[in-house]
Order: structure tokens, then sequence, then C-alpha cells
């Protein structure tokens, strides 16, 4: 169509450009957290991720010590000391003693304060306040300081929401729920789906219709009974009522109907001949369907497998119902919920632990993304 | 932990082997059962087809059993719930249905959700055409739509960090380190607060839904695109038409069915929108959904089931119709086989 539809130079152009501000739109809001969980945590706070790569430059207030850190010099006294502490260091370019005029001085000069008491602070956060007089009083001097640092790319995040902020353990949690979720389906599935593709037998279009219909059925309708069903089991065997077992099953139960219904499908549209000869040759359905069916099936069943995957992995609602917040049962879904509960302003905890989060299904899908669009367009009635 | 992944190994083992000797076994003792190999004519005959009303059985029989209790009973269970109280003991009619109308929130719930079924399955088939159609006529479109569809791969909870990282906002005096923020900060306008802005910030959870759907819509319409004959625009081209009369008058008609299912399926999805508020607002400053509000009354105060499974039915009730239409054009397509 290129050559029909896109004639002049122009609109060629256009659309080029119209394409690139979607793919803008499309990828820079993953972009933000992927660069931001890379950066010093201060320096998220200090300027804009899309500013990362030039020195961050703020301007900050603080306090000098009070007149009990004085010392007398040369017959004067002296305040001295470091502005950051202990703490990060920066570089300063200029400060001042006026909220009004917080960058007045120029970093390394000498400001005159009035009564003979003069200021210096330089570029590395040192300071020397000197006074003819003695200082007194239990405040000390409130300066203005506008200081810079270089751009800082760290892992430290990483190691940070991994280790200690227990996104490791969850990340285990959520392979333990997520593989046998889409592993145990599969088999079960393919039985069902040859059955309803193949073999005759009395209910099966109106089996075939329940299983349509139940595609779409919201979660929602399953969740109280189930729960409630899940509690009264837990007692009745004096078990807890929220294991892996349950989440396994639950999700088998909720992507059977998505797994028969895409199989189905492909397993009908498979040629008749091979079936019939096969028939013809002695093999029972049994045999057909190892020997012939399940090898010419493994598109959809990767199909599937990676829905299932992708749904299972990034579940919350199933997760939150049927599994514990204990660390030895949260997946990451939920960890990264809690996180933006208690640590709602740590964006270094926050991008970092929802970059861990979409890491794998990212993997998943630019690996795998033929299957993915296959199964997608094959089963497009299901709901997600 | 390693115990747990181990048992993860150990379960999957069991499962798979599971399913293997179920199948197998059962086969084979249909077979010991109604042998139709060594004897006699008529005995194989009859044999056979006993075997041919049992087998098939065997094969939709697990799946079967899990659906019902997992999916067929529950619908039944959450239906009788419903008019039954908190404990789901008592028969109460139709008290849970008056309470719902009567609420402040389920409204709210009603009118956002009406809101987002509006907007959020239009933007994203909209969106996805635009794309589709233009990704098709240059020679990085694989690449582009690889981009746009991303988002599908990411959940629902991931996308909300993202993207309250975009509507982060920081008190005045502060840097604004929301990229929203920044942007409108730089053209001279105040920073906002967006995610409780009251009303406007229901479409600011909507974004993210559209931001992850529309590469569903883009693939499935693109892949439409290309089933549509090169004859009919050709014609097109020669009869004169501008590429807005080709798409509108020639594309668009050719693939309403495709999206009439793109349409569904984004609808179905948005009813059932739950992590987004969650994370997002939890329903705070009017954002609330029937999703989210059921979540919250199934476990509200020890849990009230009877308000819950209400809720619930009232997103079913929304489904019906979808699903009517599904099984309708299922049937008509497997009428043949």
């Amino acid at each position: 169509m290129t050559a029909k539809t896109g004639k002049s130079f122009a609109s060629r152009f256009g659309v080029h450009i119209a394409v690139l501000v979607f793919v803008a739109i499309w990828t820079i809001p993953t972009l933000g957290i992927l660069v931001s969980s890379l950066r010093d945590k201060d320096q998220i706070i200090a300027s804009g991720w899309w500013n990362s790569f030039a020195s961050s430059s703020q301007t900050e207030a603080g306090r000098l010590p009070a007149a009990a850190a004085q010392t007398q010099k040369d017959g004067k006294y002296v305040i001295e000391g470091n502005i950051f502490g202990d703490g990060a260091r920066r570089e300063i370019s200029a400060f001042g003693v006026k909220a009004a005029a917080p960058t007045q001085y120029k970093a390394g000069t000498a400001a005159d304060l009035g009564d003979g008491v003069t200021l210096q602070m330089n570029a590395d956060g040192s300071f020397v306040l000197a006074s003819p007089k003695a200082f007194e009083g239990e405040r000390g001097q409130r300066v203005y300081y506008a200081s810079s640092a270089p751009p800082k790319f760290t892992t430290e995040n990483y190691d940070a929401v991994l280790f200690s902020e227990g996104i490791g353990r969850s990340f285990m949690n959520s392979l333990t729920v997520t593989i046998p979720s889409t592993v145990i389906p599969i088999l079960i599935a393919a039985f069902a789906a040859y059955a309803l593709a193949w073999m005759r037998f009395p209910g099966r279009a109106l089996l075939i219709a329940v299983i349509i219909g139940l595609l779409v059925v919201p979660l929602q309708m399953s969740l109280i009974p189930l729960l409630k069903l899940y509690n009264g089991v837990g007692t009745f065997f004096g078990v807890p009522s929220k294991t892996y077992l349950g989440i396994w099953l639950a999700h088998t139960g909720f992507g059977l109907p998505f797994a028969i219904y895409l199989l189905r499908s492909y397993i009908a549209g498979l040629p008749r001949e091979i079936m019939e000869s096969a028939r013809i040759d002695g093999a029972s359905d049994f045999e057909i369907f190892v020997k012939i069916v399940l090898p010419l099936s493994f598109p959809v069943l990767a199909s599937f497998a990676i829905f299932q995957f992708l749904w299972v992995w990034n579940d919350l609602l199933v997760a939150m119902v049927f599994l514990g917040t204990a660390p030895d049962q949260i997946v990451l879904t939920a960890k990264l919920n809690a996180l933006l509960g208690s640590r709602g302003g740590n964006w270094e905890i926050l991008t970092t632990s929802a970059f861990v989060t979409i890491v794998v299904p990212l993997i998943v899908f630019f690996s795998l993304q033929r299957y993915f669009v296959r199964g997608l367009l094959a089963g497009s009635v299901k709901g997600g | 932990m390693a115990a747990q992944i181990f048992s993860a190994i150990f379960v999957i083992i069991i499962g798979v082997g599971g399913c293997v000797a179920y199948f197998w076994g059962a086969n084979k003792l249909l077979d010991v059962i109604f042998p139709s190999r060594g004897v006699s004519g008529t005995a194989a005959v009859d044999n056979l087809r006993r075997q041919g009303l049992v087998r098939p059985w065997l094969f939709v029989g697990p799946a079967m059993i899990i659906l019902t209790i997992y999916l067929i009973y529950p619908v039944i269970e959450t239906l009788r719930l419903s008019f039954l109280d908190r404990g789901g003991v008592n028969f109460v009619g139709l008290a849970n249905y008056e309470w719902a109308f009567g609420d402040h929130d389920f409204r709210n719930s009603i009118l956002n959700n009406i809101l987002w079924l509006a907007v959020v399955p239009a933007a994203c088939t909209f969106l996805g055409l635009i794309i589709a159609v233009l990704t098709d006529k240059i020679w990085w479109g694989t690449i582009a739509k690889s981009l746009i569809f991303l988002p599908l791969a990411i959940s629902f909870v991931g996308a909300s960090v993202i993207w309250k990282f975009i509507y982060e906002y920081r008190g005045e005096g502060q840097v604004q380190i929301g990229l929203l923020n920044a942007i409108i900060q730089y053209f001279g306008g105040q920073p906002q607060v967006w995610i409780s802005l009251p009303f406007w910030n229901n479409f600011f959870l909507m974004i993210i839904l559209i931001w992850i759907q529309t590469g569903f819509a883009m693939v499935i319409l693109s892949s439409a695109l290309r089933g549509i004959p090169e004859e009919t625009l050709e014609a097109a081209v020669i009869d004169g038409a501008n590429p807005f009369q080709i798409f509108w008058k020639i594309m668009v008609p050719q693939i309403w069915g495709t999206i009439a299912v793109v349409w569904t399926t984004i609808t179905i999805l948005v009813l059932k929108v739950f992590d987004i508020v969650l994370t997002m607002t939890n329903g705070q400053w009017n954002s609330q959904v029937l999703a989210n509000l059921m979540f919250d009354w199934m476990f509200r105060g020890g849990g009230d089931f009877g308000r819950g499974a209400t809720i619930a039915i009232i997103i079913m009730i929304a489904v019906i119709p979808i699903m009517v239409w599904n099984i309708r054009q299922a049937n008509k397509e497997t009428g043949g086989h």
C-alpha cells in the first residue's frame, strides 16, 4: 500500500512523524522508571529523570552550628565546619544569608554580614564564620546555598529492593505461583479440546456453548464462593486456607475456558485426512491425540502458555484473595501494591521494584512475540 | 525458600504426571473393559461403540470438573449470596440491591464505570486503528508496532507505578519530578495533584488502561487490514479517492467485524478494571469503580458477602449481552463442523 496512498513527500514525512510521536508516548513512561531505577536516590527527587545526564542543581537552606561551637582564633571568634556534615558531598556554586537572595555571594568569597562578621563558604561545603565579638544564642546562622552534583548512576537501588525490601523473595513467590499455574491447565485443556473438536458425543454443542459463555464471566463472580469454599475446606481439614495449591488450582480453573477455546479452534482446523488415515490404520483416539494432535498443536500450546504465564504473573486480584501477605506468600504485584502504600514517596524503591516486576514479562514478550500475537489473533474474545 | 522451590517443582511433576497417568490409565482401562482387538467381529463392533460412548467423557471429564468447581458453581452461589445477609446465612430478599442503588459509593462507581466504558474501548480501538494504518506504510513499522504493543506485557500494577511517576506532584518550591507537571510548569502552567482532581482523575486512570490496551487493538486490527483485498483499495485510488476517504469508506467498513470483537473484548476488560483503581487511588476522590468496590466489600470489616456478591452480579449483568452475542457468533462458525 505504501506506493498507493502516501503520494507526496510531505505526507510520507507526516506519517513518519506521527508514528514517531506515538512510539514516544508509548515508550517514554517505561523508560522513565528504568532510568530512575538506576539513579542515585537523592538525585531522583532533585531533578526530573529526563535531566539525569545533566548535573542536578538545587537551592537548599541550612543552619550553621550555634554559638556553643565557636572557638577563638587570632583574636576572633570563629565557627567552622562543613554544611554537608557527613552526608553526600555536593558542589556549592553560590550562597547567601537571606531567603530573598539565596545566591548572593559566589562560593569561595567572603560575605560581609555587618558588624565585622564575615562568612565564607567554599565549593566543597566548608565554611568559616568569623566575628570580632563572641557569638551568642541557641540558634546558628541561617544560610542558603545553590549546589550541584554530577550525574550518578548506581545499582544500589536494585541491591536494596531485592535483598532488603523483600522483592527478591516475592520474585521467587511469583515464579512459584506462575509456573505450575501455566503447566497444569495445558494437558487438561488439550484433551478436552481434542474431544470437543474431533469426537462425537451427545451434549458436545452445549458444552462448547458453555465454555464460550464462561470465557467472559467476570472473575468477580467466582471470588466470594471460592473464598468461602477454601475457608470451609481449610477449617474442615485443619489446614491453612491460603496455600500455593489453592492458587494453582484457581488459576487453572480461571484459565481453562480460554485454553479450551483456543486449543479447540486450532485442533478443529487440523486436516481431517490425517486423522482419518490414522484411524483407518487402526489408531485409537488416544494414540491419534498423543502422536498426531499434540505434536501438530505445538504453536498453539506455546501461545496459550505465554498468555497464561503473563496473565498469572501480572495478576493481582486472584493473588490478593487466595494468597496471604506474609513474606513467604506475597507475589510481586501484591508486594508492589503494598510498597505503594508504605513507600509512597520513595521513588527509588518504587521505580526499581516496578522494573523488577515487569522485566520477566518483557523478556517473555520479546523472545516469544510471534506466538503471543498468534494467540491474540486466535482468541480475541477473551477478556483478559 | 528452597523448600518452596522444591515443592513447586514437585507439584509440577505430580500435576503433569497425574494428568498423564489419568488420561493414559483411563484409556487403558477402557480398552481392557471393552476390548476391541482380539475378540470376534460383532463383539468388537459392540465394544468399539461402547468405547465411543465413554471415551469423550474421559477426555473432557477433568476439565468439566474443574470448570464446575471454579466457575459454574460460583456463578450460581454468587447469585444466591446476593439475596443473603453479610454472613451468607439469612435471606434478605432484595435488600442488598436496594442498598446498592441508594449507596453513594455504588452510584459513583456505576457512573465512573459508564464513563470508562464510553471512553476506553473507543479510544483504544480508534488509536489502534490509526496506528495500524500508519505503521503499515513505513519501513520501520514492525519495530514501531512492537514498542507500542509492549505495555500489554506489563501488569496493571506495574503500569500504575509507571504512570503514578508521570503524574507525581511535588509541593510548591520543589522540583517537579513528574513528567506531566514538569511539562505543565515549563509552559507556565500550575502543577496539579492530578489523581485527586474529582471527575478528571478518572481520565488520568483511563489513560493507563488505554496505554496498555491500544497495542492489543492495533495488532488485531492490523491483521484484519492485511486481509482487505488489494483490488478494493486499487479501485478506490483509480477512482480518485483521497487517503481519508479510502480509510473511512473502504477500509473501515470491511473490518467492522474485527472492530466489534476488539471493542467488546476491551469492554469486558473495562468492566473488570480493578488493579489500576486500587493502586492509584483505591477509590478515593470519587474514582471508585464496581470491581474495586466489590473487593472492598469482600474484606471490609470482616467482609460483607451479600453486598459483595450483589456488586459482582451487577458486573455480570453488564457482561451478559456480550456473552450471548459471542455464543451466537461461535454457533454460526461451528455450525458446519
